[in-house]
């Protein structure tokens, strides 16, 4: 049974409870104890400063030339915080509640209310280490609307709000390391968990720089790596975001949670031909103001300022009139794809729809005159007036749209498609960030912990730096504080040697392979297995085949690959050939994942369970539990269950009708 | 918009490591699509020389939507190419025509040594970060985020210093190799801000001090950074750094 250690007690006490009885380390002791910490993003930054202010020493990876560039930099949209500077009735109550209604009943309760009890303090950190968040004219910080949510709670800095929160927690991070309590390696990149006794005692890490293979003792690690996007190839995360941290975990132990919750966005600039390598984004804040359409007639080759209005099919209006354009991601993602693939898609591919901001810069303008106390102005000038106003509110976003494609949004609707996002599944942790492996934590977006089945926007940034300023600082304690007892270990201990020579062996088979066929190349067919299959919309017999197919890739990339360049020296192509043999691992798992959830729920849809409108249907009597897989050897996984239980909230289904 | 396809030549400074000397080499592309990036174009190079039983060419990236600062080509004799406030990931091949030749080199500055072809070795910008590029406030110290108000205009002024992505693009554009911008960047970020107020002397003698033991030469007001930053910083950060010298200068003895 998993044991999830979550405290006893009412559910707005735990967390209070929590750290006034968790076991300390004192000061001198502390200097003594070594974490290590993979991955240097949000999570793993923030981690690693507020442990070295601790006394800790710690020992900092990332496979990047600074910790400044990892992925969670990307971020545009903002942070949730339940502040409730507005006044309009949002409360920590409030911020839990909408997070596990938008998981779709399939997050951890006590969990979620931890979240949303330290959000407010990530707000007043960020402030306090010159975070430059958006403010009003009071000089008093500024807050936007964000989908799922009825109050105004998201916090931000135009649109690059990760930006803004990584250079804080990257600074506190180098503050540390100046301080000598922290020790950075950048261009490293963790091949594999070194276990001594059951425990997690450290990392063989790779320098991509030299090629060498690098031993590291910890008395625990700290698994910050990411998601797990690019199993599909094309996603919206950086190039580098990969699953291998956290697949080495898996096969040493650690149980992997509901690897098929994946968040599919809506509003992403569509693919636009086979050299595609990345996904780019559009905020999610477009759909406040855009609307949504496709023509009425299939295969429509007209231009779309030239289809008449009477001829335009808003169909997230039409299916969904409360909610219209506003609809949860996953919702809207699978009304354009269900478009698209009725045969009403737009552009060249015809795997697109519009997004259209021509009515809102006419009521924007129009705003503008009334304002200006201006009657009797032409539509022109309207237009023009509206023009600047969706400027301001958009205009980096509109530029963006226009480097990629070359069209302006300002004139022509965007054309937009949705695209793999952010990954809910992860390790699984219990209450203390712990995974099934002891010693060994995971945090941000690389744990299964606190969305369900999908993540509310702005919600990844707070979950990583809840993780990482607030919570690890207190349930580490809890863990180390047995440990003073134990001396660093030599790393010339067998379990050290025997992990080396599992990653250099590996490293030499990939080498001498010497196939035909790319590392790219696998890739991309891997993340066509998994889109077509195990992508927005799933069924049995398609999930069955795909793991077939996976199955037949995986043994074709072990003989077939070809990986130019040499062990020992800088050679992007063995990195990456270490990261796809993973993702191929992970993606058989993941929809060996989504056939076991025989229902509909968040981003995970099974066309055999939905209503006769096709609307999703969640299985609660069948499925209210967290999926945690063991790694039993190749193509073989145990499936364990956490029980999800709903004391404080009552589950029912979603309706945006 | 048009789409149409073009053939190129590229040169490319090939260099093994950061002890051997390098060299341009000569390639051709073809088909190459005007919708795609110059990194996919790369991309498409790279699988061709992988295909030719050669070695790929190697260049950092990771974001590839202009915010991780991670890329770093100089092409056509401009850091991150012909495009304004752009950088290379961002840039795309409509920006060239059939039968162009297209030159390709790493950043080039004593403080970016070379690590292999394209990629260079940044992390002189961290050491500069660790100097004084912060404010010294542990978790758990921090008042209510509303309890000091910042007049907007200055959280503005700040924000847009802090967009630098620490590309280096300012430095390669540099005849001198000066740091002086992207310094200037970090240091006006914090100075505006009245959180930054107590640290504001000793973080600009370190920054620079450290700046000067990076072996980044010194700024001769060319304006070439700002020419070139793909997130527009302007240079009278830089006459703000120089302020906040002299005040911290003229205090400290
Ligand atoms: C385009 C985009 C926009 C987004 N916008 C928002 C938003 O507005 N609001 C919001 O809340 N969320 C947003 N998200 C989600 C959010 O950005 C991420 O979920 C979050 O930043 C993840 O942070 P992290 O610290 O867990 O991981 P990451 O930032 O991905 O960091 C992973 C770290 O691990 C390191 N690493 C990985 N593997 C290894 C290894 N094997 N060895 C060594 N190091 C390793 C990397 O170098 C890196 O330092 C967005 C995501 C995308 C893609
Ligand atoms: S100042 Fe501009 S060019 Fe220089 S590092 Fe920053 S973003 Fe790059
Ligand atoms: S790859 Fe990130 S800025 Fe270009």
């Amino acid at each position: 049974m998993l044991n999830a250690k979550i405290p006893a007690g009412p559910l707005e006490s735990k967390w209070t409870d929590y750290k006034g009885h968790c076991k300390l380390v004192n000061p001198a002791n502390k200097r003594k104890l070594e974490v290590i910490i993979v991955g240097t993003g949000l999570a793993g930054a923030s981690a690693a400063a507020s442990l070295g202010e601790l006394g800790y020493k710690v020992k900092a990876f990332c496979f990047q030339d600074s910790p400044r560039r990892a992925h969670s930099i990307a971020a545009q949209g903002g942070i949730n915080a339940a502040k409730n500077y507005q006044n309009d009735g949002d409360s920590v109550f409030r911020l839990f509640y909408d997070t596990i209604k938008g998981g779709d009943y399939r997050a951890r309760e006590a969990n979620v209310h931890r979240l949303a009890e330290v959000s407010t303090n990530i707000i007043d950190q960020c402030v306090a280490q010159g975070v430059p968040f958006a403010r009003e004219y009071g000089g008093l910080l500024s807050n936007r609307s964000f989908g799922g949510t009825q109050v105004q709670r998201t916090f931000y800095a135009a649109g690059q709000t990760g930006q803004q929160l990584l250079i804080g927690a990257y600074q506190a991070l180098e503050r540390q390391v100046a301080l000598g309590n922290v020790k950075m390696y950048s261009r490293h990149e963790m091949l594999e968990i070194v276990k001594i006794d059951g425990k997690a005692r450290g990392i063989i890490a790779r320098d991509l720089v030299s090629g060498e293979l690098e031993r590291h003792f910890g008395h625990a690690v700290l698994l910050c790596s990411g998601g797990y996007g690019n199993v599909f190839y094309l996603s919206t995360n950086a190039m580098g975001s990969n699953v291998t941290a956290a697949w080495k975990a898996h096969r040493q132990g650690a149980l992997f949670s509901n690897p098929c919750f994946t968040q599919i966005h809506p509003t992403c600039i569509p693919v636009s031909g086979d050299h595609q390598s990345k996904l780019t984004l559009m905020s999610e804040s477009l759909r406040n103001d855009g609307r949504i359409w496709v023509p009425k007639k299939q295969n429509d080759t007209r231009k779309a300022t030239d289809i008449p209005e009477e001829e335009r099919d808003y169909y997230l209006e039409r299916r969904y009139p409360a909610f219209g354009n506003l609809v949860p991601r996953d919702v809207a993602s699978r009304a354009a794809k269900e478009r698209c693939d009725a045969g009403y898609g737009v552009g060249s591919s015809k795997q697109a729809v519009y997004l259209d901001y021509a009515s809102a810069i006419e009521r924007y303008g129009r705003t503008e005159a009334n304002k200006q106390g201006r009657n009797n102005v032409s539509l022109e000038e309207i237009i023009a007036m509206g023009k600047e106003v969706v400027k301001e509110k958009y205009g980096n976003l509109f530029d963006m749209y226009e480097k990629i494609t070359g069209e302006n949004p300002y004139e022509v609707p965007m054309r937009i498609y949705p695209a793999v996002h952010y990954t809910m599944g992860g390790l699984w942790v219990d209450y203390e960030l712990q995974t099934t492996v002891p010693g060994l934590y995971a945090l941000g977006e690389a744990n299964f912990s606190d969305h369900g089945a999908n993540r509310l926007g702005a919600s990844a940034l707070m979950q990583g730096l809840a993780d990482g300023y607030f919570v690890i600082p207190y349930t580490i304690g809890n863990y180390l504080a047995d440990e003073i007892y134990s001396k660093a270990i030599a790393t010339d201990h067998p379990a050290f040697a025997e992990a080396e020579k599992a990653v250099s062996d590996r490293i030499n088979q990939l080498m001498n392979i010497r196939g035909k066929q790319s590392v790219e190349s696998f890739h991309k067919r891997l993340g066509k297995i998994m889109w077509d299959k195990c992508g927005m919309a799933r069924n049995e017999e398609g999930l069955k085949q795909a793991i077939q197919e996976i199955q037949a890739l995986k043994k074709e990339f072990w003989s077939d690959v070809r990986i130019p360049g040499e062990i020992n020296g800088m050679n992007p192509e063995l990195d990456k050939a270490n990261r796809v043999a993973d993702f191929i691992e992970l993606g058989e798992l993941m929809c060996i994942d989504a056939l076991n959830r025989n229902e509909s729920c968040g981003g995970h849809f099974r066309e055999e369970s939905q209503t006769e409108e096709g609307e999703a249907m969640r299985d609660d009597a069948n499925f209210m539990y967290v999926a945690a897989w063991e790694f039993k050897g190749e193509h073989q996984w145990e499936l364990h269950k956490e029980a999800l239980n709903y004391d404080v909230i009552k589950p029912s289904q979603r309706n945006y009708k | 918009m048009e789409h149409y396809t073009m053939n190129l030549n590229l040169k490319v400074w090939r260099q093994k490591n950061s002890a051997s000397k390098g060299e341009f080499k000569l390639y051709r592309v073809e088909n190459i699509s005007s919708e795609m990036s110059f990194l996919e174009m790369f991309d498409v190079l790279n699988e061709q020389l992988i295909r030719d039983g050669e070695d790929p060419v190697t260049f950092d990236h990771d974001c590839r939507e202009g915010i991780c600062g991670a890329c770093s080509m100089y092409i056509n004799g401009k850091p991150h190419g012909p495009w304004q406030a752009n950088t290379t990931c961002q840039l795309h091949m409509r920006a060239f025509k059939d039968g162009d030749t297209v030159v390709v080199e790493p950043w080039r500055a004593n403080a970016f040594p070379v690590i292999k072809d394209l990629m260079v070795d940044r992390t002189a910008f961290d050491r500069i970060i660790q100097a004084g590029g912060y404010i010294s406030v542990n978790t758990g110290n921090a008042v209510d985020g509303n309890a000091l108000p910042i007049e907007k205009d200055k959280a503005d002024a700040s924000f847009a210093a802090a967009m630098c992505i620490g590309c280096g693009a300012c430095v390669a554009a540099c005849k001198n190799s000066s740091a002086m911008l992207f310094l200037s960047a970090k240091v006006s970020h914090l100075a505006l801000l009245p959180q930054g107020a107590p640290e504001r002397k000793s973080r600009v003698m370190n920054m620079v001090a450290q700046m000067d033991k990076e072996g980044f030469g010194s700024c001769t007001n060319t304006g070439a950074c700002e020419a070139t930053c793909p997130k527009e910083i302007s240079i009278s950060n830089i006459a703000r750094l120089n302020q906040e010298y002299l005040m911290a200068g003229l205090t400290a003895e």
